[in-house]
């Protein structure tokens, strides 16, 4: 067996993390690879397409039940999918209450300890939005994921907290083995997305790992909570999910050490790309309507 | 005033005086808004009633004074083990503050611990700058041969990951590269104090034998014919591992006590004081890699370092803090078969006059009853040692003990015609205990000092074997392990029946008929 592959995928919460990663964990099981995906968002959807399950019962929420999450079993957490991907979610607590981080940390530590990890190729962390605390940083510790792909877009926030994840990366890289995949831009059919995106990754020392178009089929296979790997597997769309998959399989150990840019060079950057206004202070909190 | 300069009266009698006792009258009456007496006194009543125990069991989302700490203290004690090792726990000062005053309280030594002071902007910012500091100041004021990280709930929660912080408070020149900084993740609100002994020690030794963390080849295991021996968390570790090394030497043995606090918390007071004292050396921590074998005294305490150990491929034996024949048996019995060596005739005789003295006590401890509590090892042991002596174990309780734990205890009440009716709780609190002492009476307790408010609220005369003892000085000078340590425990429960037997004989013309010189 080959060692085992750990990656994670972050980005910007409601870029189409969780979709990107199904599908593409999705294609990476046709290609015969053992799967299992950690689920690291307190909202438990990182599995639903795999599972066809609105949510799955989180590591945290059955820990709460049984008292202490000594308590639980591995199989009371893990459930079988599609392809037979191994599907965990480690849940959190109600928005604004608690510690969502330390959930993180709580759930992969239990999963470590119970052998959750024994006998799969990949283990596929999906981490929310941002790097906020250190617990959201636990996947990218020592000997966890050793690279991170960023779901992103063309859009200016999208662009934002993927420097800002970059960032977190860069302060595990040093003193671990944690490295940068590359960018997923998602397409969300904005001016120069793919030129952007390709300038973003190289000013990041990464390099834009593969651009999914935009297809409605995407959201016809989420309403059956399939993936498209699934639900069309003839599709243009799940070729794209393949070639994704492949190009991350190729991948291993071909990880940067990123280097962030200020928010300026950011800015800079969509000037360059004529998005914004070089030196075109009058817009700058005017509103529509007096612009 | 009853106070005066000449005549210094001392807590115990102060109070006792009338100002005093008219002042706490006057405190109850006008602000501690008390009950009636009458309704106090029912309510008394009825926490000792059937009713009450179980709706006390039924508890859910309260614990009321459990047998346990929490992990970091156990991480300092392992820490304690290694020779010239301060151990620093990463988070606040008042939890290190905590760990060094119970270790002092029951050693009656001081404990050399230090923290990285996090406060509220290291919570927001995240402890690294207080790890770069603090290693760099441990490193020049204390001058240890080793730094032993561990930390505490506020650490956690926030996430921070020691691995990366030590390698780059090493890069920011807090201490040198090469330094030993082994570290172990010890969230407080995780397991109790045996799982924190248990992750600081494989922290310590899977810095020595993987690699350092990185910065070194990891080691080559070269099998030789030396055994390690691990005591596991332990209150009479003084005493305990002195009794092993004897016996190991008794043997001809060559050892390593991995961890071993024996001196550290016993030093001499002959004018220098010493900071660090013994331990385990550095180097046979990392050469106890090559052992034969290794010998954990306390399988539950040990769990992940057991593993871990037989990963790189040594036996380990596992046991269960034997005390007591059969016990001290399968120690020395498989002491003498992974080494070949056989049993020295010094021992076998040890064995004899245990034996002798057993049957010597028999008659006063056979068909006692007793209540116990602690640390599920020390459990296991001393079950098997009371069902040995014929004497019942009806209730045996553990804090940190799992249902696992239970269904060995469990085991041995069925393999004796002493454990028919007794019961094991596993994950219960001393509140619970003090509603089984009501219901289901027993003749003595067996636990640590916290079971002396159990002693005065149900009047069961406690027998104090277990970790922490404040309040009673010395024992951990005294062994439990090897056939004299079992005599020492089999004489504390003696010396308890006979104190009670006495106390129960004294009514001068009436009871006294039984006040005899000899018992």
């Amino acid at each position: 067996m080959a060692a085992l592959r750990q990656i994670a995928f972050y980005g910007k919460g409601g870029i189409g993390k969780s979709t990107t990663s199904q599908n593409t964990l999705a294609a990476l099981a046709e290609m015969g690879q053992k799967i299992l995906i950690v689920g690291c968002d307190p909202k438990a959807d990182s599995t639903r397409l795999i599972l066809h399950a609105k949510a799955q019962d989180t590591v945290l929420s059955l820990a709460a039940e049984a008292g202490s999450v000594e308590d639980l079993e591995l199989e009371d957490v893990m459930k079988v999918g599609y392809r037979d991907i191994r599907c965990v979610e480690s849940g959190g607590p109600e928005p604004g209450v608690g510690c969502a981080g330390r959930g993180v940390i709580t759930s992969i530590n239990f999963l470590e300890e119970n052998g959750a990890y024994d006998g799969a190729d990949y283990v596929s962390y999906d981490v929310l939005g941002d790097v906020v605390c250190g617990g959201f940083a636990m996947p990218i510790r020592e000997n966890k994921a050793q690279e991170i792909y960023i779901v992103m877009s063309g859009e200016m926030m999208a662009m934002y907290a993927a420097n800002n994840i970059s960032k977190g990366v860069l302060k595990y890289a040093n003193s671990g083995g944690v490295r940068l995949g590359g960018l997923v831009c998602n397409e969300r059919q904005t001016d120069k997305e793919l030129e952007l995106a390709e300038a973003l990754a190289g000013m990041l020392g990464t390099k834009l790992i593969h651009f999914v178009p935009r297809d409605n089929i995407v959201q016809h296979a989420e309403l059956r909570r399939m993936t498209v790997l699934e639900y069309a597997p003839e599709s243009k769309q799940a070729e794209e999910y393949r070639q994704l998959a492949q190009k991350i399989h190729a991948n291993a150990g071909n990880g940067t050490i990123p280097t962030p840019i200020t928010m300026d060079q950011l800015e800079d950057l969509l000037m360059d790309f004529g998005i914004m206004k070089k030196e075109d202070e009058t817009v700058i909190g005017k509103a529509a309507a007096v612009a | 005033m009853s106070q005066s300069a000449e005549k210094v009266l001392d807590h115990f009698k102060l109070f006792r005086e009338p100002e005093y006792k008219e002042m706490f009258a006057k405190k109850k009456a006008e602000f501690e808004y008390p009950v009636p007496n009458e309704a106090l006194q029912h309510t008394i009543e009825w926490t000792k009633s059937t009713e009450y125990r179980d709706k006390n069991f039924a508890r859910e989302a309260l614990t009321v004074n459990p047998a346990k700490a929490c992990q970091p203290l156990g991480a300092v004690f392992a820490a304690n083990g290694f020779e010239g090792t301060l151990p620093f726990v990463h988070g606040s000062q008042g939890c290190v503050a905590y760990y060094r005053s119970h270790f002092s309280r029951h050693f009656k030594e001081p404990t050399s611990c230090v923290s990285s002071s996090m406060t509220e902007d290291a919570a927001v910012f995240g402890g690294l700058n207080n790890m770069i500091d603090g290693l760099a100041n441990s490193y020049s004021l204390y001058k240890p041969k080793m730094i032993a990280v561990s930390t505490t709930c506020m650490a956690e929660v926030i996430g921070d990951d020691l691995n990366a912080f030590i390698k780059t408070s090493k890069e920011k020149g807090s201490v040198p590269e090469a330094f030993d900084v082994p570290f172990a993740h010890t969230p407080a609100f995780v397991g109790s104090h045996i799982t924190g002994y248990d992750n600081a020690l494989h922290g310590v030794l899977k810095h020595f034998w993987d690699g350092k963390a990185g910065t070194t080849e990891p080691l080559k295991r070269v099998e030789n014919e030396s055994v390690n021996f691990i005591g596991g968390f332990d209150g009479y570790v003084v005493g305990n591992n002195r009794e092993i090394k004897r016996i190991f030497n008794e043997f001809g043995i060559k050892h390593t006590m991995l961890c071993d606090p024996s001196d550290a918390w016993d030093t001499p007071t002959d004018g220098e004081f010493r900071m660090y004292d013994g331990g385990t050396s550095l180097e046979d921590a990392a050469n106890a890699l090559h052992a034969k074998a290794t010998i954990t005294m306390q399988t539950i305490s040990t769990e992940k370092t057991a593993k871990f150990i037989e990963e790189h491929g040594q036996e380990v034996v596992k046991l269960h803090h034997p005390v007591g024949v059969g016990g001290t048996d399968k120690f020395i019995m498989e002491l003498s078969r992974i080494t070949g060596v056989a049993i020295p005739d010094s021992i076998t005789k040890e064995r004899g006059r245990l034996v002798d003295a057993i049957a010597d006590s028999s008659a006063h401890i056979h068909g006692k009853k007793f209540a116990l509590y602690g640390d599920p090892d020390l459990m296991l042991g001393l079950t098997g040692f009371l069902l040995e002596l014929g004497a019942e174990p009806v209730t045996v309780l553990s804090t940190n003990g799992d249902k696992d734990w239970a269904a060995k205890v469990q085991a041995l009440f069925d393999a004796s015609p002493f454990g028919a009716n007794c019961k094991v709780y596993p994950k219960r609190d001393l509140w619970h205990l003090r509603s089984l002492l009501f219901t289901d009476p027993v003749d003595f307790l067996i636990g640590n000092t916290y079971g002396k408010y159990l002693d005065r609220d149900t009047k069961t005369p406690l027998i104090r074997i277990g970790f922490p003892i404040f309040d009673r000085h010395h024992k951990h000078r005294y062994p439990v392990w090897g056939y004299q340590g079992a005599m020492n425990v089999l004489v504390t429960i003696l010396d308890k029946i006979f104190d009670v037997m006495d106390a129960d004989t004294d009514g001068i013309g009436t009871t006294d008929y039984s006040f005899d010189i000899i018992r």
